[in-house]
């Protein structure tokens, strides 16, 4: 792995020279940006040589935008009269075009990651994980509401990134993870750091290593039924009121529903963002609807992410930015009903 | 001493627990302490030891009028769909209300969506509740670590800072141009009424952006519904959207796209604010829960606005008067219909 020392005016030109060839995305600060064709609210294009600033914290818009967008067309077909290939279920061009997404945070890296788990086989994530390269950058501040360390992640981690830019003396030190980070690394003239910098950086680690497994172990000890009977749902069904906000500003929320839009005769199947918390999402054709009442919709969003994501792929789907400690409408924080639900017998 | 809101909480505390030892209700609606500075927790308290939990401040932005009518079904004893209504009174429910939520809930009294004579209102007069944003955005790029009430002024502490501030500087849109602060039902009061407030001009936002010209105006709206990521929150904060199925979700037919295209956003927003006309009571919980910060309820005060004008009515204030949208008055004004004679002699 090569390491490069790199100062604040370095790593603005190299933004800068991204973004002559590939499509780069910034945090945006302040009032959220508008959400644009090929990403959501709370990022910008990054033009010119504008000076990066990495807000401390997870940035506003999750970094999921760029890889499970909304909405995404899947199919295009056409319903004209006259169209030979009236009716014919076409795949869209595959996309291809590099992407640059720098300012991302260990939790969002860990987040591509995660999602990756149920993502695995799907076209679509794929394709956008191979375009897409991640600039991110270790926190050296955190915000009162981060928790990535109890998920399972660090503040100082890199995992899911390919390029991870860590503070050092007078500048940062720049690690090159992958073929892709080394690709858009190729050509800079750029200084190796020195070891002394290299060692730092490492201590640093050693002194925080985070990834905490504590309560991922205790909580699949815990037995499903009693967690899934446990009184501490009827206040958050109480409380709840099911909007989607928790979940579409969450990084590690991958749930779609599927549509066909047709505009004048040109129809495209879409998939768009879902919410566990929509009585629509659990409605079955019949009439039905299994999770019809609203505590029954508030208590599966966490325990699929506190439990039957972990028993089904291992680690919780949360990494812990606290996107929805900050957002929720009635303060329902996933810190409170995980320490509850350790405390189920 | 203890502040005001301090002493409304142990008023509060007090009424809640009395109201559920004696059994004259079977669950308060109210409030409990958030985990975040400027936040709190709507909670139903079902048993009396649990009322030390109630407390108000500042931070109330939420309208409890919203969790009513469910709360007053989960006290009802289980039946199912085709059950008839059991014999004798069902039990009652108590909420806490303000001046504009007791009137959300003297609407839901007439859209039939609860029933008086279940309801016990705990009536508190609002001073105004702050927003938590406008807080933040005086301290950008700071975090807030906690937030201390007193009757005038917040005072404000982070890593390495702490600064006081005014409290009304900070106080959401909507209440510092409220002219009905006191709540219009109460069953037990809760501290000291508090008057009408004569407020020169409460429809000064939206007299604003009528002066603008179309083209600014269609600026504005795009402008600001275009960070909307559909969570719905404004939706289902509201004590006005209690339909089973919202036009937004029903697919068959489909009335609106599901993705972020800004026709459908748009129009979300449109359909939404125009089925709250008349109904409206500007309480500002669908502009204070939107995580994006829009400021969708220029929408509702513009209707609002016209509600007052063509036909005298504010929702809400007239608890025995009919709805303004579901009555037709021989001498209503009706300018905005287009007959077949008046076609194309727009703006006559």
């Amino acid at each position: 792995m090569k390491v490069f020392k790199i100062s604040q005016a370095e790593l603005d030109n190299m933004v800068a020279l991204w973004s002559q060839s590939r499509k780069v995305y910034r945090p945006a600060v302040g009032r959220q940006q508008q959400a644009q064709p090929d990403y959501g609210p709370g990022w910008r294009k990054a033009e010119g040589a504008s000076p990066l600033t990495v807000p401390i914290g997870p940035a506003a818009g999750s970094v999921k935008t760029f890889l499970f967008p909304q909405p995404e067309t899947m199919m295009t077909y056409s319903l004209k009269t006259g169209d030979p290939d009236r009716g014919l279920m076409k795949e869209p061009a595959k996309l291809t075009e590099s992407q640059v997404v720098v300012g991302l945070r260990p939790c969002d890296a860990r987040s591509v990651l995660l999602n990756n788990l149920p993502f695995r086989e799907d076209p679509f994530y794929q394709a956008n994980l191979e375009r897409t390269v991640f600039v991110g950058f270790t926190c050296d501040e955190s915000l009162s509401t981060c928790f990535c360390e109890q998920m399972g992640g660090s503040p100082l981690d890199s995992d899911g990134l390919d390029i991870a830019f860590s503070r050092a003396e007078n500048g940062y030190l720049a690690e090159i993870l992958t073929p892709k980070g080394e690709e858009l690394m190729a050509g800079l003239n750029l200084a190796p750091a020195a070891n002394s910098d290299i060692t730092a950086l490492a201590d640093r680690r050693k002194e925080r290593p985070g990834k905490d497994t504590a309560i991922l172990n205790t909580m699949q000890g815990k037995d499903l039924n009693k967690l899934y009977e446990a009184p501490l749902w009827q206040p958050l069904g109480d409380s709840c009121i099911n909007c989607g906000a928790c979940t579409f500003i969450c990084p590690t929320c991958y749930c779609f529903d599927i549509q066909d839009e047709v505009v004048k005769g040109s129809g495209r199947r879409i998939r768009y963002w879902d919410s566990c918390m929509f009585p629509l999402y659990s409605l079955h054709t019949t009439g039905h609807n299994p999770r019809g009442r609203k505590l029954q919709r508030t208590r599966n969003r966490f325990m699929h992410k506190l439990k039957y994501f972990p028993e089904r792929f291992g680690p919780f789907s949360c990494v812990g930015c606290g996107r929805c400690v900050q957002d929720c409408p009635v303060n329902i924080d996933i810190r409170e009903v995980m320490a509850d639900l350790l405390t189920v017998e | 001493m203890p502040t005001i809101n301090e002493k409304i909480s142990e008023e509060i505390r007090a009424q809640a627990k009395k109201l559920l030892a004696e059994g004259t209700v079977a669950a308060v609606i109210g409030y409990a302490s958030g985990s975040l500075p400027m936040t709190v927790k709507p909670l139903v308290v079902r048993r009396p030891e649990d009322c030390g939990k109630l407390l108000w401040n500042t931070f109330c932005v939420l309208n409890l009028a919203n969790f009513l009518p469910e709360v007053l079904k989960s006290v009802e004893p289980p039946r199912g769909p085709r059950d008839p209504k059991p014999e004798g009174p069902l039990p009652k429910v108590a909420i806490m209300a303000t001046g504009c939520w007791s009137r959300n809930i003297v609407v839901q009294i007439q859209e039939h969506q609860v029933e008086r004579e279940r309801v016990v209102v705990m009536g508190v007069g609002s001073r105004g509740m702050v927003s938590r944003r406008k807080v933040e955005a005086l301290f950008a790029g700071r975090e807030i670590l906690a937030v201390e009430e007193l009757d005038h002024d917040l005072i404000v502490r982070g890593s390495g800072f702490e600064e006081k501030i005014n409290r009304w500087s900070v106080v959401r849109d909507n209440c510092q141009t409220c002219t009905h602060p006191d709540p219009l039902l109460v069953d037990v009061r809760i501290g000291e009424p508090v008057s009408d407030r004569k407020n020169p001009n409460p429809f000064k936002q939206v007299d604003e952006l009528e002066a603008k010209s179309a083209a600014e105006r269609w600026g504005w709206f795009t402008s600001e519904f275009a960070t909307c990521i559909r969570c719905y929150a404004c939706r289902n904060a509201c004590p006005l959207c209690y339909c089973p199925t919202c036009f937004v979700d029903d697919a068959k037919p489909q009335w609106v796209g599901k993705s972020l295209d800004a026709t459908d956003t748009g129009l979300f927003h449109v359909m939404r604010a125009y089925h709250c006309a008349g109904r409206c009571t500007d309480c500002g919980a669908c502009e204070s829960v939107c995580p994006m910060g829009i400021n969708m309820r220029l929408l509702t005060k513009k209707l609002n606005k016209d509600v007052l004008n063509l036909y005298g009515i504010e929702a809400g204030m007239q608890p025995d008067s009919p709805l303004p949208l579901t009555t037709y008055k021989i001498n209503d004004p009706q300018k905005f219909i287009v007959t077949e004679a008046g076609a194309g002699k727009e703006g006559e």
